[in-house]
């Protein structure tokens, strides 16, 4: 969709704000006077507006913006190398821009590339499996005016298991229009049925039964409702969704159309992360094709039944992931998760009864149409039926895209992607559960661990501190500041982890974090403060022996230390 | 419309309350108390952003001006768990920002410092963070103090132009999080509109400039206050027999004004009657400055701002057995820890070389070992040694004091009253 010439859509906001920065590399005080003008709001609500979002910019940036991932994964894959080469080749800092304007460097929260780290992002266009030799020719190639097209990687989709025991669900052969011609002939309800006896749950993390979530929405006697497809993945360590809507956009758009039809909605709209704006092109003419086949549009494939498919594109926020902040930001607003006073299925995108899914149930979905429920529902355990896409990184020999029967248990999938000397598993992502050797018997089932896709594996080698460190400094640049336990709560956690690798905090400092880590899960407005402090709870448990090591036993104040802005002082004085 | 009727229970007790109302405005109307501090009045959405009003519903927390009574809500307020958590996000507020009250003008009158108040909080779990956050002064009526923001969205939801524009609005996330004030759109509100976003604020973040000492000292808004139900901050109890003996006191004052003394001084003839149960050692009232004996307990004012402060200090702990933090300074740093927020080189640079009080040819930092270093930061005295009791208050009332003490040295069971407590 094109709005360049009138810009009087509030909702639109972001679109708006878009099409300035991709033009101009930031988005100037005059651009914020016109808006503000045209949309008759005041030019501290678009400042607000922008300021939210990690990727839109207020001050010029270079022809080349380069995004490196500083997530976990990426810096055991070389990332302080890779930071310190991009700095060398570039002569720029990262958070600035070099003096000839050429290239501007920042750092960035997951991009959802972990198989292939270290990843970067040159004007949203990937770049993966980072080295410094690599970093060098690219400089150089941009330097002499090279294209970003030359360099740019052909991002592989490294699917590595497809439940090879039974049958995979979702990694088999895709025929275009299959599910959508089951489909329809079904009515509303019978789909809504299907889906329920299939057992299928949330694939975002949540594992709400989606065709409860559809049944509700289905009852609202609202005229308009909404589809909203939620590909904003953004949990450090996934990217089972990347891989889905770079394999098969096409099952991703049947799902919609799926619950759509299911729920009586006309519109729907997938909320893309900006990281992964390399593959909107695709998905964009997907959907091109989808109208021009019929399987959008008005009176689908001959039936009283319209529906329509847009993207748009998110701006750089973990917590737009929750899906009331990701309505927020379709709205054009700043995404801060609404207080929960209705759910979306009541009130959703513009007030309206609204279904958010995750890429993967909607797939899931549209393969259910394609061939029944019971292919789902007889795999898997009880309480998790079928099979799940996990993304795993980190230490092991296979990295990539695993799509699992429920109930295998972790040693199993570690010897899947042949993982040696694990020490360590960040499971279902930072926001998850800390798993060790004493956990490697359990079974990936909604009984015991359930998983939201991001599975990251260290060996122990790796210092666990760091990897504490890593996730702490996620959360507190992704609070969205709303509330007041999240926002000032990771905050001073990430304070206490720097006094305890100063060697600085005693014992009873550190267990002090778990009754902090309580008022987070007790008291924070949505799901990220709620669970953001889990993995430096359970690791205080976990690995007694790395914080025996730093705890004091009493009090130490450093004070050599507490002098020596003054000693400076005095003598340069 | 017919209005339904629900059944509800708040710690317990059977209520009934109309269905659609926030569970704030049921328990209100049924004389229950949940602290709030975000919430003002009914709207929708609700803000939601402070959390002070974390309850537990069904046996889940939940924020009470974010839900809607239902049939069967089964609500607890007041259990130890609950306060808890309550206490906790305030104390994370003040931890957060930088409030320092006797410099406020919002002190008295401030809903941050009444939940401070209420909840007994005499020390924050939570270290302080100090952070620097702008003072701005921009505009010509109001002055914008950061430093004092508790973030509630009030301002943002509520303070607009006749055209209905924004003047308040959030920028930045997380941490870095503050509220941007339009000035363009600020110049149309009128002055009384002006005075209503002051009075909007929950704290002394909106100032009217020109506007801000109005109300008179004394009776002001929470001293009038009665109906707040009074939470008893931790028990001071402590049995040490009672032999007969006089118990050995010392007192210091570290980075401090003095006053937390000076009140100590206020019981006035009482004094005579504590002097019959306590002996002082080391102490500015005694003038002892050198330890002569082991004491009881060590009362320390002053938060830790030299090498010299640290020395003393660490002296008391070895010399005490019991040591008091005493006052607000000592607690957490108090009115000398305003310069924390600034690098220690700004404060000194400000101090001796570039102000205009500074004489010609006296343009110099003071150096010398005689005198004492400065640190980096104000610390708080249980950033340094273990301490083991707090007596809040900028000054603490002289009863309080001494019924702390009476109570820490002898094991007297006297509560700290309401009115003893405050100290705005
Ligand atoms: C902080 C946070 C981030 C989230 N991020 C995502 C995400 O990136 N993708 C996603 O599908 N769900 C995410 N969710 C879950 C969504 O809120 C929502 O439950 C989900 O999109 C519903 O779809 P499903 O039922 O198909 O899983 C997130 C939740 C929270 C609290
Ligand atoms: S928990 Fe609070 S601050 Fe954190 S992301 Fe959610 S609403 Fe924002
Ligand atoms: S706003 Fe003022 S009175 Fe209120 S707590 Fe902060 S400094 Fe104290
Ligand atoms: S300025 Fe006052 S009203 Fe506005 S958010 Fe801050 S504390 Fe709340
Ligand atoms: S009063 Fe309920 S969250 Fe602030």
């Amino acid at each position: 969709m094109e709005y360049t010439t009138i810009r009087n859509e509030r909702t639109q906001l972001l679109n708006y704000l878009w099409e300035f920065q991709d033009k101009n590399g930031y988005i100037s005080t005059s651009d914020i006077r016109k808006l503000s003008k045209e949309l008759g709001i005041s030019w501290i609500e678009i400042e607000g507006v922008i300021s939210f979002y990690h990727f839109f910019k207020r001050k010029p940036t270079g022809k080349y913006t380069i995004y490196l991932n500083n997530s976990m994964v990426s810096e055991i894959k070389g990332f302080h190398k890779i930071k310190e080469a991009f700095e060398k080749e570039t002569g720029a800092f990262f958070g600035g821009t070099d003096p000839t304007g050429t290239f501007s460097l920042f750092e960035t929260s997951c991009v959802g590339l972990s198989d292939q780290e270290p990843a970067a992002l040159i004007n949203f266009m990937p770049v993966v499996n980072l080295t410094p030799k690599k970093v060098k020719e690219i400089i150089s190639h941009l330097k002499s005016g090279g294209k970003i097209d030359d360099i740019q990687d052909e991002i592989e989709d490294l699917i590595r298991y497809k439940n090879d025991k039974g049958e995979p669900v979702l990694f088999r052969e895709y025929k275009l229009g299959d599910s959508i011609l089951n489909l329809v002939k079904k009515r509303p309800d019978e789909v809504i049925e299907e889906v329920k006896d299939s057992g299928l749950s949330g694939r975002g993390g949540a594992f709400f039964p989606t065709g409860m979530k559809w049944e509700f929405a289905r009852r609202s006697p609202s005229m308009q409702k909404y589809v909203i497809c939620n590909a904003d993945e953004g949990e450090p360590g996934t990217f089972k969704d990347r891989v889905l809507l770079n394999q098969m956009p096409g099952l991703v758009l049947e799902g919609m159309i799926t619950g759509g039809y299911a729920i009586g909605a006309t519109k729907g709209i997938i909320y893309l992360r900006a990281e992964y704006r390399f593959l909107k092109k695709k998905i964009e003419s997907t959907i091109k094709h989808f109208y021009k086949i019929g399987l959008l549009g008005q009176n689908i494939l001959g039936k009283n039944f319209d529906f329509d498919i847009s993207l748009m594109s998110g701006a750089g926020a973990y917590v737009c992931g929750e899906e009331t902040s990701l309505i927020e930001s379709l709205e054009g607003k700043r995404g801060g998760p609404r207080t929960k006073v209705y759910f979306p299925i009541e009130k959703g995108y513009l007030e309206h009864p609204t279904i958010v899914n995750n890429v993967e149930t909607f797939c899931v979905a549209a393969r259910i149409m394609e061939f029944r429920s019971e292919i789902f529902s007889s795999k898997g355990t009880s309480k998790t039926k079928g099979t799940k896409l996990l993304s795993i990184s980190g230490d092991c020999k296979k990295p990539g895209i695993y799509e699992i029967e429920w109930g295998i248990t972790i040693q199993e999938m570690l010897n899947l992607c042949e993982a040696k000397d694990t020490n360590y598993i960040q499971f279902s992502g930072p926001s998850g559960t800390v798993l060790t050797k004493k956990d490697f018997n359990r079974t990936i089932s909604g009984e015991d661990l359930i998983c939201g896709g991001s599975v990251m594996i260290f060996n122990s080698k790796r210092d666990v501190f760091d990897i504490l460190t890593n996730f702490s400094n996620f959360f507190i640049a992704e609070s969205c500041g709303l509330c007041t336990p999240c926002r000032a709560g990771n905050y001073l956690i990430g304070k206490r982890l720097e006094k305890i690798r100063k060697g600085e905090a005693t014992y009873e400092e550190i267990e002090e974090i778990k009754s902090w880590g309580k008022v987070l899960r007790d008291t924070s407005r949505c799901g990220l403060g709620k669970t953001s402090s889990n993995f430096i709870v359970e690791a205080i448990d976990k690995f007694p022996e790395v914080f025996k090591k730093v705890g004091l036993k009493d009090k130490e104040f450093n004070l050599s230390a507490a002098l020596n802005d003054y000693y400076d002082t005095v003598k340069n004085n | 419309m017919d209005l339904r009727i629900v059944n509800i229970k708040i710690d317990g007790k059977k209520f009934e309350a109309i269905e659609g109302q926030s569970l704030i405005e049921a328990a209100k109307n049924n004389g229950f108390y949940i602290p709030t501090l975000c919430h003002f009045k009914e709207i929708y959405p609700p803000l939601g952003t402070c959390r002070v009003c974390t309850v537990n519903i069904n046996g889940k927390p939940d924020t009470a001006c974010t839900r809607k009574v239902f049939d069967g809500m089964e609500v607890e307020v007041n259990t130890p768990e609950v306060l808890d958590n309550r206490k906790a996000i305030v104390e994370m507020l003040f931890a957060e920002g930088n409030h320092f009250c006797p410099a406020c003008a919002k002190s008295g009158d401030c809903e941050l410092q009444r939940k401070g108040y209420e909840m007994g909080i005499s020390s924050s779990r939570f270290p302080h963070l100090f952070e620097e956050r702008p003072r701005d002064f921009k505009d010509d009526r109001i002055f914008l103090e950061h430093n004092r923001c508790i973030l509630c969205k009030r301002c943002v939801h509520e303070v607009k132009t006749n055209k209905g524009e924004n003047v308040f609005y959030f920028q930045n996330r997380g941490h870095k999080m503050l509220v941007g004030m339009d000035y363009e759109k600020a110049k149309e509100l009128t002055f009384e509109q002006v005075l209503d976003a002051a009075k909007l604020c929950p704290v002394g973040a909106i100032i009217a400039k020109g506007k801000c000492s109005v109300k008179p000292f004394g009776d002001r808004k929470f001293d009038v206050d009665k109906n707040i139900k009074w939470i008893q901050s931790e028990e001071l109890e402590l049995d040490i027999p009672k032999d007969g003996k006089k118990k050995v006191v010392a007192t210091t004052s570290l980075a401090g004004c003095f006053g937390c003394h000076m009140s100590l001084l206020d019981i006035d003839l009482g004094l005579l009657d504590v002097l019959e149960l306590i002996e002082f050692n080391k102490s500015p009232l005694t003038d002892i400055k050198k330890f002569t004996k082991q004491c009881d307990i060590g009362i320390i004012e002053g938060g830790v701002a030299n090498s010299e402060n640290f020395e003393v200090l660490k002296e008391f702990r070895k010399n005490c057995k019991i040591i008091v933090a005493l006052g607000e300074c000592s607690i957490w740093g108090g009115i000398p820890a305003m310069r924390n927020t600034l690098p220690l080189k700004d404060c000194l640079e400000e101090a001796y070389l570039n102000s205009i009080s500074s004489e010609n040819n006296e343009n110099i930092i003071p150096y010398h070992e005689d005198i004492p270093n400065l640190l980096d930061k104000v610390y708080a005295v249980s950033d340094i040694i273990k301490i083991d009791y707090y007596i809040p208050g900028c000054p603490p009332n002289a009863d309080h004091i001494w019924k702390a003490v009476k109570n820490i040295l002898f094991g007297v069971g006297e509560k700290v009253a309401y009115e003893e407590f405050k100290y705005d």
